[in-house]
């Protein structure tokens, strides 16, 4: 099984180290189906939490309460239920960890100089504030207007309490100094989703299974075969990984 | 210390659709070509990781480095223009291959109407049918001129596409035959035909077969992968520079591609430029490169602000309408309705340009006398290959996170569907593009400004065209059907396409445009200046097809001017109206 996989693999790498060249045209449709079928009568890998997996620390966040905040928030945002697993078990809190910690915590790619002045509701986001401080001051805000309004952490708030309180931010009815509360919450929103369904290789969607609850195929290279299908088509999905 | 540079025939500043073409047509006549690219060399090798929607859509691995360069934006003269510090409303592409790598590739001719607005509409509907706030005006080409041009460029491309019912003449069909089609398709092509309309196949750069064009260049057949718009093709299956008119150039030995270099400046005398200046972003080394012939490829923003910059060519005033560079800019109208259907379609494959049009509500196809507005657009539904992370569609009212979010985006992930109108959007007097006072790029220079707001005339046209789209998907059976909505004000952040236009127009008279059909500019005769920068209006469809055909045209206008030398065409000098 193993070197079944291993000549799927290599074929797979020659044939995209291949197709940067000009390919001949009929033989690619073939070279493709073979090479997805190959892929598809794979085991699946056996899940992350039966191994010990080191990528689960902390290389932004220094205190674990931060941490704790961050995951209680995006387990409401992306709840556990009856489709499948929540944010939690997804392995959301360190995507978002890791990003943090990366150029999207510091906003690499976008333009920061001042000088900063606050704009219209149309200008867009004008703030020096980096996501990484931006996440920072808007976890402590949750914790702080938690032992405020609740008297307790906002990690010990039944779900309710803590929809409640998340939907002032959703509002802007807490103020973060030089931010709304609201473009906080919407930046934690996004970063959920996208930990839940980005490819597992950043540290989310672990084993798939924000596709799985999707029904989306992930990677997979060619549905040249399958895109005139009547009926829809279920099929397990495969991860970057596959393509190395 | 500026290093000074052997002058060569023509220099090409950005390489993408419009610099490629330039660049392959004139070194294929021998002409020593230099290519100036900011970006880095990107080849089909270079997609092996692309299916990964977080790196590509999300965080904008292909697009322009806001933190070097970015514009600033408001949406009247009267306000302080500030930062897109963020991508949003629209994408800017980058590197070798330009915005083409990521585009979807909806290849479209313009129709006649567009090339002669003021002329046909005036004709029809009288002088006073739009106000003269609107400064519309006829291209200075007609479509029967432009026709052989947009045949070669879909011939370059390999455009698979089938004739519209409606649509102008063609001398050809398309090079290649439709694409597959799918069930959503089918079942949109039935509707449109139970409402009396006219679908057809989207004229698709993803390629239905393997193609040889005619300079040699071997393109792959599409695999419906679902990753195009926003990503490149990693088997050479989509029309871009990359695997055409690029490798077409550098075969003839004639082209000389450099990456990595940022042009900061025309150098010229008023009448006739001399060369450009650039920066290796790589080492800050800066270069002069003389050459007989600048060629400014670099995308509608960046084509305005480097004639700006140079102080080349008149900039354009609101105030008095006098002037031309940075005139007209205009932005697309995008028209939704998202229907929410009881049965699940196989929504994660596709393909950027996999779709059904009608025409029935673009151009002057239906009239105008009881209506309020010009134009119109087209209307199409792609099956382009959802991804999970960005498409979350549920029905209005629902919370946008938490248990019902989960359960609805989930349940409704393979079970809606959207179609779209590319709504024409026509120039106002206040919509242009400057050079901001305040902010600058990293080069120390001043960034892009831009100035605009949607018209009434847009929002006519965006409220139509929803209307008429979810006509059709009432009639696929939607359980729900529902309209997408324009803001009051545009907005910087939401993305709704980069068909961005407008700036540097082409024109019959240069009191009110800046280049002649030949897209070479009045004011010095050997300065071209190719993209959907010159158009000087956006119409109802995607933009590429009509920049394709404009690159053509100015390659051959190049080459007369590099015979015979002077303007290409006669001014027809009118008065200008108030």
């Amino acid at each position: 099984m193993t070197n079944e996989k291993d000549t799927v693999n290599h074929s797979r790498r020659r044939f995209i180290k291949k197709s940067g060249l000009v390919v001949g045209g009929t033989l690619l449709g073939t070279f493709i189906g073979t090479s997805v079928q190959g892929n598809n009568q794979q085991s699946p890998p056996p899940p992350t939490s039966e191994k010990k997996n080191y990528n689960r620390a902390l290389k932004f966040f220094t205190r674990r309460e931060d941490f704790d905040t961050l995951s209680a928030a995006t387990e409401r945002i992306f709840p556990e239920d009856e489709n499948g697993p929540g944010a939690i078990q997804l392995g959301v809190p360190y995507f978002i960890d890791h990003e943090l910690a990366s150029g999207y915590g510091h906003n690499d790619r976008e333009y920061m100089k001042g000088p900063f002045f606050l704009g219209s509701e149309f200008q867009g986001y004008q703030s020096p504030l980096k996501r990484r401080d931006l996440f920072l001051k808007g976890l402590r805000k949750i914790e702080e207007v938690s032992k405020n309004d609740y008297n307790a952490s906002f990690v010990d708030l039944e779900d309710e309490q803590q929809d409640e309180l998340l939907t002032k931010f959703e509002e802007d009815k807490v103020e973060i100094k030089g931010v709304k509360a609201s473009f906080f919450f919407n930046t934690l929103i996004s970063a959920t989703f996208s930990g839940a369904y980005a490819d597992p290789l950043y540290g989310g969607n672990a084993d798939m299974e924000g596709w799985n609850m999707k029904e989306f195929p992930g990677a997979q290279m060619s549905y040249l075969n399958e895109i005139e299908e009547e009926n829809f088509i279920k099929k397990g999905p495969i991860a970057l990984n596959d393509h190395m | 210390m500026v290093t000074k540079l052997d002058k060569v025939d023509v220099v090409v500043v950005g390489i993408g659709w419009a610099g490629g073409i330039i660049s392959a047509e004139l070194a294929k006549q021998g002409l020593k070509v230099v290519g100036l690219e900011r970006g880095k060399y990107k080849t089909t090798e270079d997609y092996q990781m692309v299916h990964d929607e977080y790196r590509y859509a999300v965080r904008y691995e292909l697009m322009q480095d806001l933190s070097k360069e970015t514009i600033t934006f408001r949406n009247n003269p009267d306000e302080q223009a500030l930062p897109m510090r963020q991508l949003g409303a629209f994408l800017l592409g980058t590197g070798v291959g330009g915005a083409s790598t990521h585009w979807n590739g909806d290849t479209w001719r313009f129709l006649p109407y567009d090339f002669e607005l003021k002329t046909m509409t005036e004709k029809k509907y009288g002088k006073n049918k739009i106000p003269n706030e609107y400064t519309i005006q006829d291209w200075g080409i007609t479509y029967d001129e432009l026709e052989p041009y947009y045949d070669k460029f879909e011939k370059t491309a390999g455009t698979s596409g089938e004739e519209s019912p409606l649509g102008p003449p063609r001398k050809n069909p398309y090079p290649n035959p439709p694409m597959k089609t799918t069930p959503m398709l089918e079942l949109f092509t039935k509707s449109a035909k139970n409402l009396g309309l006219h679908p057809f196949r989207l004229p698709s750069g993803n390629l239905s077969q393997t193609y040889t064009n005619p300079d040699g260049q071997t393109l792959n057949q599409c695999q419906y992968c679902g990753f195009c718009e926003k990503f490149g093709c990693e088997y050479g299956a989509k029309s871009t520079p990359v695997v055409t008119v690029i490798p077409t150039a550098e075969k003839t030995g004639n082209f000389d591609l450099r990456p990595y270099s940022n042009v900061t400046g025309i150098i010229h005398d008023g009448k006739k430029a001399a060369g450009v200046r650039y920066v290796d972003v790589q080492t800050g080394e800066e270069f002069e490169q003389a050459a007989d012939v600048v060629v400014l490829t670099s995308y509608t923003m960046n084509n305005s602000k480097l004639l700006l910059l140079s102080e080349l060519g008149r900039p354009y005033d609101p105030k008095t309408g006098d002037g031309v560079t940075g005139k007209n800019y205009c932005y697309h109208i995008t028209a939704k309705a998202t229907g929410f259907f009881k049965d699940k379609y196989n929504a994660s494959m596709g393909a950027g340009a996999l779709g059904v049009t009608v025409d029935d509500y673009n151009g002057d196809f239906f009239d105008h006398t009881d209506l309020d507005f010009i134009h119109g657009g087209s209307i199409s539904i792609k099956q382009l290959g959802k991804r999970p992370i960005l498409e979350n569609a549920v029905p209005k009212g629902t919370k946008v996170w938490g248990k019902e979010f989960k359960q609805q985006s989930i349940k409704y992930y393979n079970r809606s569907i959207a179609a779209w109108a590319q709504g024409t959007s026509l120039p106002h007097r206040n919509n242009y593009i400057s050079l901001d006072p305040t902010y600058k790029d990293a080069y120390g220079l001043p960034l892009t400004r831009l100035t605009y707001d949607f018209t009434e005339h847009d929002a006519k046209i965006f409220h139509f065209l929803t209307d008429r789209i979810a006509e059709i998907i009432e009639e696929m059976g939607a359980e729900l059907v529902e309209k997408g909505e324009i803001s009051e004000h545009f907005d910087i952040v939401p993305g709704w396409n980069d068909h961005i236009t407008g700036g540097v127009i082409l024109g019959d008279n240069p009191e009110t445009s800046a280049l002649n059909n030949y897209l070479q500019m009045w004011d010095a005769e050997n300065v071209f200046v190719i993209g959907a920068s010159a158009f000087p209006h956006n119409g109802g469809y995607n933009p590429t097809g009509t920049v394709g055909a404009l690159a053509y045209r100015a390659a051959e206008g190049i080459q007369k001017y590099l015979e015979k030398g002077g303007q290409l065409v006669k001014a027809n000098l009118k008065n200008k109206l108030a």
